[in-house]
């Protein structure tokens, strides 16, 4: 690593951590009904929303009431994304008149965006109206993120209260995260993107004519109203980028500093968590010992990363397209990296929007050394949980906590019990679920990309390579990741359904199960802790949950790995050349 | 029956014998069915056969002997499974048969036909029914309840009422019921037995520890799921690795996907084996280790929630003081010498035979170090509940002890009094947590004896233990707040309960219980039953009354409340073996990976073999390896599942850290060792 890079990291975690700890405390402010410094602001929108839905505030719901209502918004939110792809040609702000979506297609970007997964198997500025993307994918951008920090609520909820029978009330978590969180934040980062460049337009595609080939071709430079979509899109770590080419196009990313607040975006509701979880439960240093598992995992993935792109590759150095980094050149694998951001801002963000299952991209991910992309597709193939997406990343970490809890506390001679609560059958039950989900769906949607035609079909990559195009695909979608390895076409009957079911049971079959936690739990008694209680704050329970998380995760997809980036990375290495 | 058994030989041949014999008997579907890790590799077990059969016929999947070999080992992994399994069970059986064959349970004298009142035979009192008609004659226990049907007898049922003096039972009328455990004082009685008396608790027991019967604990089914859901994730690691592996060899164009065979043995060596094949073992094998302690368990959860307990209520007498009080100092009133006071209070002392009186006796002998006077010429005075006090006449003399008060009554009658230093010593051995008693002779006082509730040696460090590992202990006494506040303080007792009664008892377990906590406490007595049924884990007395016995989950036949101790240490015990050896199973599939992937692939992908860190002879031998190994280490376990891991009382984080350095680390390296080790050994003997 440079020392430019390490200055460049450390930079960024200070401001993410001096940013992410009031940011958790606001969080909890509000999610617990106190009044914040921006109330004067938003509460009057607040109780204006929930006036016209008729939703008492203090109407506590059980976690079956809860679970109902998140389905109901979603599937409503499904429906309205679809139709309204479908439909686009018929309705307004369409100024490149573009057609209806295929249902297929519009099946596959509805559930994408409802799941906080924003999978993008169309190209934004050529496939969608400005319609589409405000009202549609817009307005899922927020409530998709809100609902995730809802179902956190209501987990935290579960371990802060004792013989409750409820676990708060769906929609008044709904709107007040984003009427009180995101909305300010969006605003905030949206002006900061647009000093910078970032284009906020409702005007058509301008036409300019190139001197490519001394002809008058005709090139379309898309415009739109990109800055708004682009703050929640970092924010609400859903990273479906305006532009096909995501964060990379200039439009959406033009400077280091806007790259750079982007990144800490992305990261910041989720570090915020961790905070709030603290908070929440009246135990700071249980939020610090979560945000600490997730910063190692974090920091390993970063530097692992950074040094396989800045060494480059066998092949790379002998066609003399790496050298050393120095003042004028960033060295190591430049291939599908911007100049503008160099390794360090490419392994970063790659790191980060896998860590936080963003899915944004500023470079290709596809162009990075086996061992440079191996590291963000591990952070998604552990499920989301380091920071994870908002909200659903630290009740997936919680989840990872209570199966650590589990072991460690037979170990001690007592019934399992995290914060004070007891850890019985049902909840393992439930845990188990929430695990197991996701990672089935990312194992059987692989094989049957790998064993069925339609789905050899899209494989663009020959050797381990094509392999772990699918591999990706599947571990993006499956734990609402969003992000894409590229080489693969997935614009297909066979993916656009697929990728749509393994994105439905990573967010449903996860948050349903976490409810349900919750609402077992919430009506538990305390325990209160003694010195037979297993301390869940300290070094000891970091390191082992460490080791929980990478054992189900490496337990799970060694073997897949081992075919796909660890294969490659060893016949790259050992025998000097790409395949 | 106060001592412990002997813990019997580990691999007893004869148990050993017939649990081989019963590991093959628990091959059948429907036994392994209870055990879904264990049933997935009886699945394996029957495909790979298949395989191995079609192999031999010519049609192979992979090397015939190969697959053979692993059809065999594949097998051998459910028969240790079993075989641990059945070991656990024959020691728990052998125990408690011995302890049924030791136990000198109480008799019953049965009249068969009650008209023929010559023919009485003598069988337990457990095996009375409904109806069946008993003689007792005085200094016998009822053996159960019942009702006279002939005989007038006077009864102590203190032991049921707590009420001292003896009652009236007889036939007719409103005095004809008789109770279990209480004792016929003297005549004789007839009875007919109106109750069955409750299946015996040894019977209970021996439930617990059939595999069959047993029913999973809380903690046992939460892990249950744990190890399914693991089953299930492997299940699909190996089911969609057949596709994989038929990708990479259409794309690198060289090498044959995965056979069967290994995709079994990858299977069987990723699930738990090791943890789902002695799980039921361990439970087993915790039940049998509280009999050892001759404890009988009514449930296997109240064993395991003996693990779990935050709060012991221990009986201050009999658990933190030795039963009764003793003598420890002379304290001569003014112009006395210690001489005479210690002189005169053996005396006094002479005809008593409470544990005081000759404790008193003792103390005397120390000081003077002369013998004891005969009791010639000596009339006794016993204690009296009118006077409350003993003594003795000596011609003239008439030397008397007891409680303060009544000595005073018995002096001033004779024309003295208490002197301000007596009322002084009496009032400062009070306050100590001791008992005055106050000694004179005549109408002179002599002076005061100290008697003084002894605390057990080393129960101060026991409860130093409980409180490192956050148990609470609370002393329960019926004492005044002041004795008590100084006996907690001596014994180190964390909290105590003065002048407790039964429902100051019970408002303790509920207070407690509504602070999140789990409460264990001992009892015997009828007036003990409600506290023992609302407490968590309740271990009655054997000696206690049968109120007492039907409330409590766990039984002590030695009656002894110190056990309380041990119950919860073992409980832990088991909840750690459980978490252990997950651990070490789960740590395991690390070294099993690095085994068997580079092996599976090694022809699709030869550059894969940078990942065989063993460096093991071949592929074939390196999917053999871990197979073995991972049968293995079933059978090296077992020992451990039975005894359970060892254990000392340690705060929870000391213990986690010490068991995940143990089982945790050792669980991730032991098994490079061993696989290399088998494989070498496999080399050696031309068998890979």
């Amino acid at each position: 690593m440079t020392g430019n890079a390490l200055v460049q990291l450390a930079l960024f975690a200070a401001v993410l951590i001096g940013l992410g700890l009031p940011l958790g405390s606001y969080l909890a402010r509000v999610l617990s009904g106190e009044r914040t410094l921006l109330a004067p602001l938003t509460t009057p929108i607040e109780k204006l929303l929930l006036r016209i839905a008729h939703v008492e505030p203090t109407d506590e719901m059980t976690w079956q009431r809860y679970a109902t209502a998140l389905l109901l918004f979603s599937g409503a939110g499904f429906i309205a994304v679809f139709l309204l792809q479908v439909a686009q040609a018929r309705l307004p702000l369409n100024p490149d008149h573009l057609t209806g979506v295929g249902a297929v297609l519009a099946f596959n970007t509805a559930i994408s965006f409802v799941t906080n997964t924003n999978w993008q198997s169309y190209a934004g500025e050529s496939t969608l109206s400005y319609l589409v993307q405000m009202v549609g994918l817009g307005v899922q951008n927020f409530v998709s993120a809100a609902a995730g920090i809802a179902v956190m609520a209501a987990l935290l909820r579960g371990f802060a209260r004792h013989s409750s029978s409820t676990i708060g009330n769906f929609w008044t978590d709904l709107v007040r995260v984003t009427v009180h969180v995101l909305l300010p934040l969006s605003v905030v980062l949206a002006v900061l993107l647009a000093s910078q460049g970032v284009v906020q337009s409702f005007s058509g595609a301008v036409a300019a004519t190139t001197l490519a080939d001394h002809a008058h071709a005709t090139q379309h430079i898309a415009l739109g109203p990109v800055a708004s979509q682009e703050a929640i899109k970092q924010l609400g770590t859903n990273g479906g980028g305006f532009f096909n080419v995501n964060s990379a196009h200039p439009f959406e990313n033009p400077t280091p500093l806007s790259n750079f607040l982007e990144v800490v975006a992305i990261l910041l509701i989720p570090v915020a968590c961790c905070f709030t979880f603290g908070r929440m439960v009246r135990d700071r240093r249980q939020g610090w010992a979560l945000f600490a598992a997730m910063a190692i995992l974090l920091a390993g993935a970063i530097v692992v990363t950074l040094t396989a792109e800045q060494r480059g590759t066998p092949a790379l150095a002998a066609a003399g397209a790496t050298g050393p980094a120095d003042a004028g050149q960033p060295g190591g694998n430049m291939e599908g990296k911007e100049v503008r951001f160099g390794i360090t801002n490419s392994a970063l963000w790659a790191v980060a929007t896998t860590a936080a299952s963003n899915g944004s991209v500023n470079a290709m991910h596809d162009s990075f050394t086996p061992v440079g992309g191996l590291a963000p597709m591990a952070l998604i193939q552990l499920g989301e949980v380091v920071f994870g997406g908002v909200g659903s990343g630290l009740y997936g970490m919680l989840l990872f906590a209570l199966v650590t809890v589990f072991v460690a506390g037979l170990m001690v001679g007592r019934t399992p019990e995290y914060l004070g609560k007891k850890i019985e059958a049902f909840e393992m039950k439930m845990v188990m679920v929430a695990i197991l989900a996701p990672a089935l769906a990312v194992l059987a949607g692989t094989a049957l990309g790998a064993a069925l035609s339609a789905g050899r079909a899209g494989i663009f990559n020959g050797g381990a390579h094509g392999f772990s195009e699918v591999l990706y695909a599947f571990s993006s979608a499956s734990n609402n990741n969003g992000s894409a390895f590229a080489g693969l076409s997935v614009n297909t009957t066979f993916y656009n359904l697929l990728l749509g079911l393994a994105m439905f049971a990573g967010r449903f079959l996860v948050a349903i199960p976490v409810l349900a936690i919750a609402g077992s739990l919430a009506g538990k008694t305390l325990v209160p802790a003694s010195a037979g209680t297993l301390p869940t704050h300290g070094p000891l329970f970091v390191a082992m949950l460490l080791a929980t998380i990478v054992l189900v995760g490496a337990l799970t997809f060694v073997p897949a790995l081992a075919l796909g980036p660890i294969v490659e990375q060893i016949q790259l290495v050992g025998q000097g050349v790409i395949r | 029956m106060n001592t412990h058994r002997a813990p019997a030989k580990l691999f007893d041949p004869a148990l050993m014998g017939t649990a081989v014999l019963e590991a093959f008997k628990k091959l059948h579907p429907r036994t392994q069915l209870r055990n879904p890790v264990m049933f997935t590799v009886w699945v394996g077990s029957v495909f790979v056969t298949i395989l191995a059969i079609a192999a031999l016929a010519g049609h192979s999947d992979a090397p015939t002997g190969f697959t053979v070999a692993i059809a065999i080992w594949l097998w051998f992994t459910l028969l240790f499974a079993n075989f641990a399994e059945a070991m656990a069970e024959g020691r728990g059986r052998a125990q408690a048969a011995a302890l049924r064959r030791t136990r000198s349970e109480a008799m019953a004298r049965h009249l068969p036909n009650p008209a023929d009142r010559l023919t009485v035979r003598a069988i337990p009192a457990s095996a009375l029914r409904k109806g069946d008609v008993v003689v007792i004659a005085a200094d016998e226990l009822v053996p159960g309840d019942g009702e006279v049907i002939e005989g007038v007898a006077s009864v102590d049922e203190s032991a049921v009422t707590g009420e001292s003096a003896p009652v009236i039972r007889e036939s007719g009328g409103d005095r004809s019921a008789v109770t279990g455990g209480t004792r016929v004082l003297s005549d004789w009685l007839i009875v007919r037995i109106t109750v069955d008396p409750g299946e015996s608790f040894l019977d209970r027991m021996i439930g617990l520890i059939e595999a069959a019967k047993r029913q999973k604990t809380p903690n046992e089914i939460a892990l249950g799921i744990l190890l399914a859901a693991l089953t299930i994730v492997f299940l699909m690691v190996v089911v969609t690795l057949r596709p994989f592996s038929e990708f990479a060899v259409h794309v690198s164009g060289q090498g044959k996907p995965v056979s069967l065979t290994v995709l079994v043995a990858l299977l069987v060596c990723l699930i738990p084996t090791t943890i789902g094949a002695l799980l039921s073992a361990i439970g087993i094998a915790g039940m049998d280790r509280m009999l050892r302690k001759n404890v009988v368990a009514r449930s296997g959860r109240a064993v395991e929630a003996a693990g779990d307990v935050d709060v012991l209520l221990l009986d201050k007498t009999g658990t933190i003081t030795i039963g009764n009080r003793q003598a420890t100092a002379f304290i001569p009133a003014p112009g006395v010498a210690e001489s005479e006071l210690a002189e005169s209070a053996r005396l006094a002392s002479l005809a008593d035979e409470t544990p005081e009186g000759r404790s008193i006796v003792t103390l005397a002998h120390e000081r003077l170090g002369t013998a004891a006077p005969s009791l010639d010429g000596v009339t006794a005075i016993p204690f009296s509940a009118t006077t409350r006090m003993s003594g003795v006449d000596i011609g003239t003399r008439t030397i008397r002890k007891g409680a303060a008060d009544s000595v005073e009554r018995f002096v001033i009658s004779l024309g003295g009094q208490l002197s301000d230093a007596v009322h002084a010593a009496v009032a400062e051995i009070a306050r100590s947590g001791g008992t005055p008693l106050v000694v004179a002779e005549g109408a002179r006082v002599l002076g005061v004896v100290r008697l003084k509730d002894i605390v057990k040696g080393g129960i101060r460090e026991r409860f130093d233990e409980l409180r490192r590992m956050g148990i609470k202990t609370v002393m329960i006494t019926g004492d005044n707040p002041l004795t008590a506040a100084a006996i907690a303080a001596e014994a180190g007792v964390d909290d105590y309960l003065a002048e407790a009664t039964p429902e100051r008892k019970l408002a303790l377990i509920r207070e407690y219980q509504a602070g999140g906590r789990l409460v264990a406490m001992t009892g015997d007595g009828t007036n003990d039953a409600p506290a023992l049924a609302q407490a968590d884990v309740a271990v009655a007395m054997q000696s206690g009354t049968q109120a007492a016995r039907e409330a409590g989950n766990l039984i002590d036949l030695d009656s002894d409340p110190t056990k309380l101790i041990e119950i919860v240490e073992t409980g832990k015990q088991m909840l750690i073996t459980r978490g252990a050896l997950t651990t070490f199973s789960l740590a395991n599939d690390v070294a099993k990976y690095f085994a068997i992937i580079p092996a599976a692939f090694a022809a699709t992908y030869p550059a894969l073999d940078r990942l065989d860190v063993m460096h093991l002879a071949s592929p074939t031998s390196a999917v053999l390896s871990a197979v073995i190994f991972n049968a293995l280490i079933i059978v090296v376990l077992i020992p451990l599942a039975l005894r359970g891991v060892a254990w000392r009382p340690a705060s929870a984080a000391a213990l986690l850290r010490r068991n995940l350095l143990v089982y945790g680390l050792g669980g991730l390296v032991a098994p490079f060792a061993g696989i290399k080790l088998i494989d070498l050994a496999l080399v050696a003997l031309h068998l890979s």
